[in-house]
């Protein structure tokens, strides 16, 4: 059952991922976008990560590509043009694209240590109470370190919104 | 019994309730604000218009399917199943009553108790704008395209107040799973006054409560809050293209929307399935009397008919009424029907609230809007936050 819900909405990603890129559209493209992280979260649910699957959906699927799809069609963008392409890059760029690919996994592949196969439901510590507690005792510092860069992105958007204006 | 077989009749049931409350819902809604403006509401068909929900249902099935040509038919098509689909599925982690006995079966009146229940049904509510936002833009029409742009604008912003609202009682309760949320509100101060959250000491949660209502009006796209669909600037809002049963999975919706709202502020705030006062005083008799009052009153009005009719309609009200009166009195009726008597007569009291206001308040203006929620609510909500924070934190030590 974990597995065939694995294969299912890790399909279900894949595909929006490629939808993501080929659409024309960037309603479309940000939809896509809005698939591939909502089975990111099914995921993080069915390895056990319970709140994390949580706050993809809140954060990220919900508040994030809001905001994006709120900007798109507040700049009422169109569809985008297929740009004029040579003959090498017709001929050559699906071929290099895949190269690319297989020796850049072979290489992460050689280069990570070998680690266990995932097994479903192995992992039980994904309830908010304990992401709480490794949050707030294990990872304090980078914790409130994140929260002050995130305060600089801030007020840094703010400065650069205003000189706008002016 | 089966796990599979079990949650198919649970779910089953859930939807039938769900969709039978969606219904009456307009129907109480349009009666309800009929007598607010001295009007008598919808009369004709059935009894005291009882059956006009149905005749909607049959009217918008058939109307005609309107496909306006300048549509992009891919999102206009996804726009309704996506509002329609978030909407009913927040109702599955909604517990309605505590672990029951039925027929030797042991079960919880709720569908699955996540231990993320309060996030999960953040997370539908956050997904469910992306209806509302596509079918504006789907549109194609300068008034949808609006209307969709104020929903998504006005739902991020009022989601940051609602959740730091629910952030409050969660400090106090000290869980997400709305079970458990609901079990941490069960004693009582004194033996009689409940340890519902907007009653819990040192700092009652009447400020969360407050806020929590305010936002959830905005994010139901309610009265006055109801911008995207302004009637005198927007002809309809993000629903102006739609006919037909598009129409009404919106209208779903937002019904949908507005009951599992009540449910959440019931079970965060006002103690979910609990009585007002513990059932040693008497709290397990109050449904009987109320049945019982209700079937005598309409006897009463059946015996001094005010119209013609009512010499007929009313004596079938008050033996329906004095029915249900006794089947409260039965024991086994009484273990399953009591915690859900009180879980449904404190939504159906925020639902009212929602009608009332509906019926009294004019709208805002649309800066109004956002100025309310960014400089009145959402300080005002870390404020209480903060406070309820350091009220935990010294009860604790």
């Amino acid at each position: 059952m974990d597995a065939l819900l694995f294969l299912i909405f890790a399909g279900i990603a894949v595909i929006c991922a490629v939808s993501l890129v080929l659409q024309r559209h960037p309603i479309s493209s940000a939809l896509s976008l809005v698939g591939v992280m909502a089975s990111l979260a099914a995921l993080y649910l069915l390895l056990g990560g319970e709140f994390i699957a949580a706050a993809q959906l809140v954060v990220y699927a919900g508040a994030i590509m809001v905001l994006f799809i709120f900007v798109i069609m507040l700049l009422n963008a169109g569809t985008e043009k297929k740009i004029v392409k040579g003959p090498m890059v017709r001929f050559f760029a699906l071929p290099l694209l895949v190269i690319l690919l297989g020796i850049l996994g072979y290489v992460v592949q050689s280069l990570l240590p070998v680690s266990d196969p995932v097994n479903f439901g192995s992992f039980t510590h994904g309830a908010p109470a304990d992401v709480g507690r490794v949050l707030f005792r294990n990872y304090l510092l980078p914790f409130e370190i994140t929260s002050v860069l995130i305060l600089i992105a801030i007020i840094g958007a703010i400065v650069l919104a205003r000189k706008e204006i002016e | 019994m089966n796990f599979l077989l079990l949650s198919l009749i649970k779910a089953g049931i859930v939807a039938g309730v769900l969709l039978t409350t969606l219904a009456y819902l307009q129907w109480i809604e349009r009666k309800v604000i009929a007598h607010i403006q001295l009007r008598v509401g919808p009369r004709r068909v059935g009894p005291h218009g009882l059956l006009q929900p149905l005749a909607d249902v049959i009217k918008l099935l058939t109307k005609e399917d309107m496909l306006p040509s300048h549509v992009n038919k891919f999102f206009y098509f996804l726009a309704p199943f996506i509002a329609v689909m978030f909407a009913l599925i927040s109702i599955s982690v909604v517990p309605f009553g505590p672990e029951i006995n039925v027929f030797g079966i042991q079960t919880y009146m709720q569908l699955t108790d996540l231990n993320i229940g309060v996030l999960f049904i953040l997370g539908m509510s956050g997904m469910g704008v992306y209806g509302i936002a596509l079918a504006g833009w789907a549109s194609n029409n300068k008034y949808s395209l609006m209307g969709g742009l104020r929903s998504s604008a006005q739902m991020i912003s009022y989601e940051l107040p609602m959740a730091m609202a629910i952030a409050a009682p969660l400090l106090i309760l000290n869980s997400l799973s709305f079970r458990e949320v609901v079990n941490g509100q069960g004693a009582y101060y004194f033996g009689f006054i409940p340890n519902w959250s907007i009653f819990h000491g040192p700092f009652p949660q009447i400020f969360s409560f407050i806020i929590f209502l305010i936002a959830a009006f905005a994010e139901t796209n309610r009265v006055p809050f109801d911008l995207p669909e302004a009637e005198n600037e927007l002809v309809a809002g993000f629903h102006t293209e739609y006919s037909s049963m598009k129409f009404a999975s919106f209208f779903m919706a937002e019904y949908a929307n507005m009951i599992t709202v009540s449910c959440v502020a019931t079970l965060l705030f006002l103690g979910g399935w609990h009585p007002p006062f513990p059932a040693e005083y008497g709290s397990k008799f109050i449904p009987t009397i109320i049945f019982a009052i209700g079937g005598l009153t309409c006897f009463y009005h059946a015996a001094n008919p005010a119209r013609r009719l009512d010499k007929f309609t009313l004596p079938v009200f008050g033996v329906v009424f004095l029915v249900i009166a006794a089947v409260f009195m039965l024991p086994i009726a009484g273990k399953i029907l009591l915690p859900f008597f009180w879980f449904a007569s404190k939504v159906g009291a925020i639902l009212f609230l929602y009608i009332w206001v509906r019926g009294t308040l004019p709208r805002f203006r649309y800066d109004q809007l956002m100025r309310f929620a960014w400089t009145v609510l959402f300080p005002v909500a870390i404020i209480n936050l903060f406070v309820t924070g350091l009220a935990v934190a010294l009860e604790s030590r």
